[in-house]
């Protein structure tokens, strides 16, 4: 009984940590529509700060607390609100989300750079003290603490929020910002103090959090997601049912964390109480009512221009011949640099039909591939038929993956994907099933009938055929019928379903051929490697994959390609410039912010630019000089080969803007 | 046997009800009219039909089959087609590409055949022909002026073969003549045993085509009747002006002539 | 009447996307005065509203308030500046109280004990309902309470935008008396209607709108006389 009543115990202070930094996300979430990613790197970032000025300077603990609760943390919400995502509250959700991946592999890469990895240790509030109920019950002060100032933050925002009148227009501009400006508030002022007191929270939160989880940067951002289930049991709008959502998710963990040996094979899944609030969040989501289809907005994206097979055809057999020449120049050691770029141009690939085209978000792209890398090994039948089987694997769990969140989405569909990539992270990766926590899996190089690609150099070049082909399968599929539906099925679901097309068919569809093109990826990566461990895999690549996309340009098939090249390039230089390695994250993630609103990237603005090239500077130039201009178009076909692999057909109409009509002539 | 038949339909947003028992049927080969003043519940009771809004009570039955829990894809395959107030075009893609879109959709395998030998761009372009809106087949639908999106949705519908077609507020957007020849195509979509069923504000246009019109207000059918009786009905003409009184008659000029209004209304 | 207009719309154009709504809109609003602005659905009076309120940015032309050039200015702005819109639907806040509807209100410079009082007085029955979430209101009341708005903002000119809708004729001409109570404060008013009479009762001019234009202006009787034609088509 006693055993029963210290889980609850915990449960309850877990609980309590989670309900602030849910609160937090609430507050902000419902006040600006723009749902932070990045709030559980948030409160890991403040942690560290903290643990800096309360450790590392000396300060005492209450005044680092202050100083970053009231003073640093406030002021960051209010940079990030009113400088990095605003006005994102109309945006496509796939640009807002875009933009706080950005944030948040901008705060890992920030707190990597200024505390590189080490034993830190955040004491508990009162270290020491401790409470002790009957016989053998025993809580902490800080236990005590962090109920009590749940308990006060909740009265607090009970109190800004429905006895002042800057949080009445906080709750007024959730109905409606327009009406409220037409009475004279500021929907903005309201946005800035709203993610004001909710990255405070996130930061309180990190802060309560870390003597129990540890000063991590991966796991205290995953509060992200702690946070979301809490949430969403309120719908992401109401506090108090927040507030439960919270407790009953820290006590459901709790008790898991207590009971676990108690459950057949338990020890086989000691990830389990970590992904307690992805199953928990998952849970809420398939429980909750269907929203209907939105109906009433017109929204074409302007894409990057797509090839036509010549030019693609041209191009690819560009690349690899290029990759036949670099199989004779480079040592094996680089060659490997080589494949790691084509997979991941292959994986980024599967995020252009799901993101660029298909217009839905997945924040386990690298998942899928891990899938495929695990059944390869396990499969062990390094031939075409072990391949197609690890494909196969991967798309049939992308199927899979697709249906609970079917009627998902947007957010919540790419919030479902981050949870999942984390389940399968604890429970599957980690697990005897495939790496067994940190073991190797290794897998043999392929073999095609009979052929085997044994040496580094042959197998990059197939690699390179494998990305080629897939390319181009990715362009026939956009030129094509299935193109055009999916094209249709994002740009209107109501129209799509009055036609007679079953939405739940086609998506399900699209997760199985993006998760199998990842899992292809993956299954090949492996045979590349010769082995394999869990971290290739972990979440936050496909986060880093997804913003990568994004600025290279998630709409074209040159945008993964570079991206992919970019993506591999990163952890090199990381290791080549250890002094740097987190600035580099910095610097992605505040590209992903910069490039985030306009998904074509930088590929497009290639094309772009070789349509200035072509339209202006060559007929202005051939025009001053006569005798240059036959040389000078030379060049100008020659040039793309710097940087765009495959070329378009017309570049001119790659405007950026998202064209958004409100065709409502009648109203 | 009626086509359509809408049966103590309910829907209710909150507090807030926007379609508050109504009944009414439609005959096949017809076209019906179904007009009310803004906020009636026109466009939710078109939600009902093609299955974008679940209603709170109520049954809708298609050929006597209730259809109220079939799915919006199911029902489009039973044979109801729409078009959308507020546009749903598919902004992406060229409006040729809209209308082919539809054509693969509703051919689903049989589609494979059809684009093999041709037969697929022919049927587009005669769709599109025949609402009038080839000269815009190459251009994107989200740059289209809004009447040549209604067209374009009319056309996606047709690419569908329905047997009903819900048209909510097609004409606006049209300038008169392009009016009057959507009134005579409507006629003929009729006249092909086609059925449809429309939401429109032009009344001229809704006089001169619809056989039968539903009047809805507050979320309730207020009259039915022909063109001729609508017209007079006392009920009708509290809705829409809020009197009843027959002031009206005379001076048919104001649609036509532009007066300079600051020199009336400056003293 | 002497002196500046309160609002002077001058070849106003507007457009969604590339679809051109307003297509050169002159209308003018003298101070003091109530104008009815009447027309089918689609004419383009609502985003004429949006326009002038701020909400929405026009491709051309150009608005005078009070002689000021107002182009480009922000609603919040144009709110503090004396400008009140209440816009079509109820435009309420329906998840906040009446109380705190009211409260809301107090942003335009009012403190919230006098709009309160203010408020209260005119409708005691939204008084009663002080705790109540605006949703939950019938839609009479809510449009009370929007119009409370109008009341305690002392307004210098005063938008109106189909105050009717989804309303019983009978409380249509219960608000439509305070508007006229409003309008004999001295308020300017642009009023835009559906229901052409009731509207009309209490204007001092009515301009029709169709096509994104004003293709009518005159005396309210006048104007009463070819609304029916208009509005149910002339072939009879």
């Amino acid at each position: 009984m006693s055993e029963f009543i210290s889980y609850t115990l915990i449960g309850i202070f877990t609980g309590a940590a989670y309900a602030i930094a849910a609160s937090g996300l609430v507050l902000t979430y419902s006040t600006t529509r723009v749902f932070n990613i990045a709030h559980g790197a948030v409160g890991m970032f403040f942690a560290f700060v903290y643990w800096d000025f309360s450790q590392k300077q000396g300060m005492p603990a209450w005044l680092a607390l202050i100083v970053v609760l009231l003073l640093v943390a406030p002021a960051f919400g209010v940079f990030v609100q009113r400088v990095l995502v605003r006005d994102l509250g109309n945006a496509p959700v796939g640009v807002s989300l875009v933009v706080t991946v950005g944030i948040l592999i901008g705060l890992i890469g920030a707190a990597t750079q200024i505390w590189p990895a080490a034993g830190r240790q955040v004491p508990q509030f009162f270290d020491g003290h401790l409470i002790k109920i009957g016989s053998d019950v025993v809580i902490t002060w800080h236990e005590v603490i962090t109920v009590v100032l749940s308990a006060v933050v909740a009265f607090a925002l009970f109190v800004l929020l429905t006895r002042t009148r800057i949080g009445t227009a906080m709750r007024a501009s959730v109905d409606n910002p327009d009406l409220l400006r037409l009475y004279g508030g500021r929907p903005q002022l309201v946005a800035a103090l709203a993610w004001a007191v909710g990255t405070s929270l996130a930061a309180l939160a990190g802060i309560l959090l870390t003597p129990v989880i540890g000063l991590q940067y991966y796991d205290l951002t995953l509060l992200v997601i702690s946070a979301y289930a809490a949430a969403m049991l309120g719908k992401l709008t109401s506090l108090p049912m927040t507030y439960v959502g919270a407790m009953a998710l820290g006590l459901a963990q709790s008790y898991v964390v207590g009971y676990l040996q108690y459950i057949p094979f338990g020890n086989d899944i000691t990830g389990l109480p970590a992904v307690i609030p992805t199953v928990f969040l998952v849970v809420v989501l398939v429980l909750l009512p269907q929203a209907p289809l939105r109906i009433g907005q017109v929204k074409g994206l302007v894409s990057a221009p797509v090839p036509s097979f010549g030019k693609a055809g041209i191009w690819g057999g560009s690349l690899v011949l290029l990759s036949m020449l670099l199989a004779f120049g480079l040592a094996d050691s680089d060659l490997l640099l080589v494949g790691t770029a084509a997979t991941y141009g292959i994986v980024m690939l599967s995020l252009v039909l799901l993101t660029g085209y298909g217009g839905h978000v997945s924040l386990a792209q690298f998942t899928f591939a891990g899938v495929g890398a695990v059944a390869y090994s396990r499969f062990d039948q390094p031939n075409l038929i072990g391949l197609l089987l690890a494909t196969l694997v991967a798309a049939a769990v992308g199927a899979i993956v697709a249906i609970p969140v079917l009627r998902l989405t947007g957010l919540y569909l790419a919030l479902a994907t981050l949870g999942f990539a984390q389940l399968m992270d604890k429970l599957v990766f980690q697990t005897s099933i495939a790496y067994n926590i940190g073991n190797p899996l290794s897998a043999e190089r392929l073999s095609i009938l009979g052929l085997k690609f044994s040496g580094t150099g042959e197998y990059t070049v197939l690699m390179t055929v494998f990305l080629v082909l897939i390319a181009v399968a990715v362009i026939a599929v956009r030129r094509g019928r299935l193109g055009r539906m999916l094209v249709a099925a994002r740009d209107s679901q109501a129209a799509c379903g009055t036609l007679g097309l079953d939405l739940r068919w086609m998506r399900i569809g699209l997760f199985a051929a993006s998760a199998g093109i990842a899992g292809l990826g993956g299954a090949l990566y492996a045979g590349l490697r010769g082995t394999t461990v869990s971290a290739d895999f972990m979440y936050f690549q496909s986060l880093l994959l997804l913003a990568m996309a994004v600025i290279w340009g998630v709409t074209s098939v040159t945008g993964a390609v570079l991206g992919g090249i970019f993506m591999m390039y990163l952890p090199v230089a990381q290791s080549d410039h250890p002094s740097i390695a987190g600035l580099l994250f910095v610097l992605l993630g505040v590209g992903a912010v910069i490039v985030g609103r306009d998904p074509n990237g930088l590929a497009n603005k290639l094309f772009g630019f070789n349509a200035w090239v072509m339209d202006r500077l060559y007929p202005m130039l051939a025009e001053r000089y006569p005798g240059m201009a036959l040389l000078a178009r030379g060049e100008g076909s020659a040039l793309p080969a710097s940087g765009s692999v495959l070329d378009v057909e017309d570049p001119a109409e790659s405007a950026q803007e998202e064209v958004e009509r409100d065709v409502a002539v009648a109203r | 046997m009626s086509l359509l038949r809408v049966d103590d339909v309910v829907v209710q947003f909150g507090g807030v009800t926007a379609v508050n028992h109504a009944s009414f049927e439609v005959e096949p080969g017809t076209v019906t009219g179904l007009i009310g003043p803004n906020g009636a519940g026109k466009t939710t009771c078109f939600n009902v039909i093609t299955g974008l809004q679940a209603p709170t009570s109520g049954r809708v039955l298609l050929d006597g089959h209730d259809i109220t829990k079939a799915p919006v894809h199911r029902r489009a395959r039973r044979g109801i087609g729409r078009t959308f107030q507020r546009l749903e075009a598919f902004g992406s893609l060229t409006v040729w590409d809209n209308v082919r879109t539809a054509l693969d959709i509703h051919d689903g395998f049989r589609g494979l055949f059809k684009s093999v030998d041709g037969s697929a761009d022919q049927e587009v372009e005669q769709l599109l022909e025949r609402v009038g809106i080839s000269e815009y087949a190459d251009e994107r639908a989200d740059s289209v002026p809004t009447g040549v999106a209604r067209l374009l949705e009319l056309a996606r519908a047709l690419a569908c073969d329905p047997r009903l077609l819900l048209l909510d507020e097609p004409s606006s957007g049209l300038d008169e003549v392009e009016t009057v020849a959507f009134g005579r195509l409507l006629v003929e979509l009729a006249g092909e045993g086609r059925t449809v069923l429309m939401v429109e504000h032009d009344m001229d246009l809704v006089m001169t085509v619809c056989e039968v019109i539903h009047v809805l207000d507050f979320g309730s059918i207020i009259a039915q009747g022909s063109p001729a009786q609508i017209r007079v009905d006392p009920v009708v003409q509290r809705a829409y002006l809020g009197f009843t009184d027959q002031t009206a008659g005379g001076a048919h000029a104001a649609t036509a002539s532009d007066i300079d209004d600051t020199k009336v209304l400056a003293p | 009447m002497s002196g500046v207009p309160i609002l002077e719309v001058i070849d106003l154009h507007a457009a969604y996307g590339r679809i051109e709504v307003l297509r050169g809109v002159n209308l003018r609003v003298p101070k003091g005065a109530v104008v009815a602005l009447l027309g089918p659905n689609g004419a383009g009076k609502s985003t004429l509203l949006k326009v002038i309120s701020g909400q929405m940015e026009q491709t051309s032309g150009d608005i005078h308030m009070a002689g000021v050039h107002v182009t480009g200015a922000k609603p919040d702005d144009l709110a503090q500046l004396g400008l009140t819109t209440i816009p079509e639907g109820r435009s309420v806040f329906p998840n906040l109280t009446v109380e705190e509807n009211l409260l809301l209100m107090s942003y335009a410079g009012v403190s919230a004990d006098q709009v309160f009082e203010t408020a209260y007085a005119y409708f005691p029955r939204l008084h009663e309902r002080r705790y109540q979430l605006a949703g939950t209101l019938s839609g009479g009341e809510q449009q009370m309470l929007a119009l409370a708005r109008a009341l305690t903002s002392d307004p210098a000119l005063l938008l109106l935008d189909e105050l009717s809708m989804g309303l019983a004729p009978l409380i249509v001409e219960e608000l439509y008396d305070t508007v006229g109570r409003i309008a004999a404060t001295g308020v300017s008013i642009l009023v835009v209607e559906q229901f052409a009479q009731t509207a009309l009762k209490i204007a001092d001019h009515a301009a029709v709108m169709t096509g994104g234009r004003v293709v009518a202006t005159g005396e309210p009787n006048e104007i009463e006389a070819i609304m029916a034609d208009i509005v149910l088509g002339g072939a009879a």
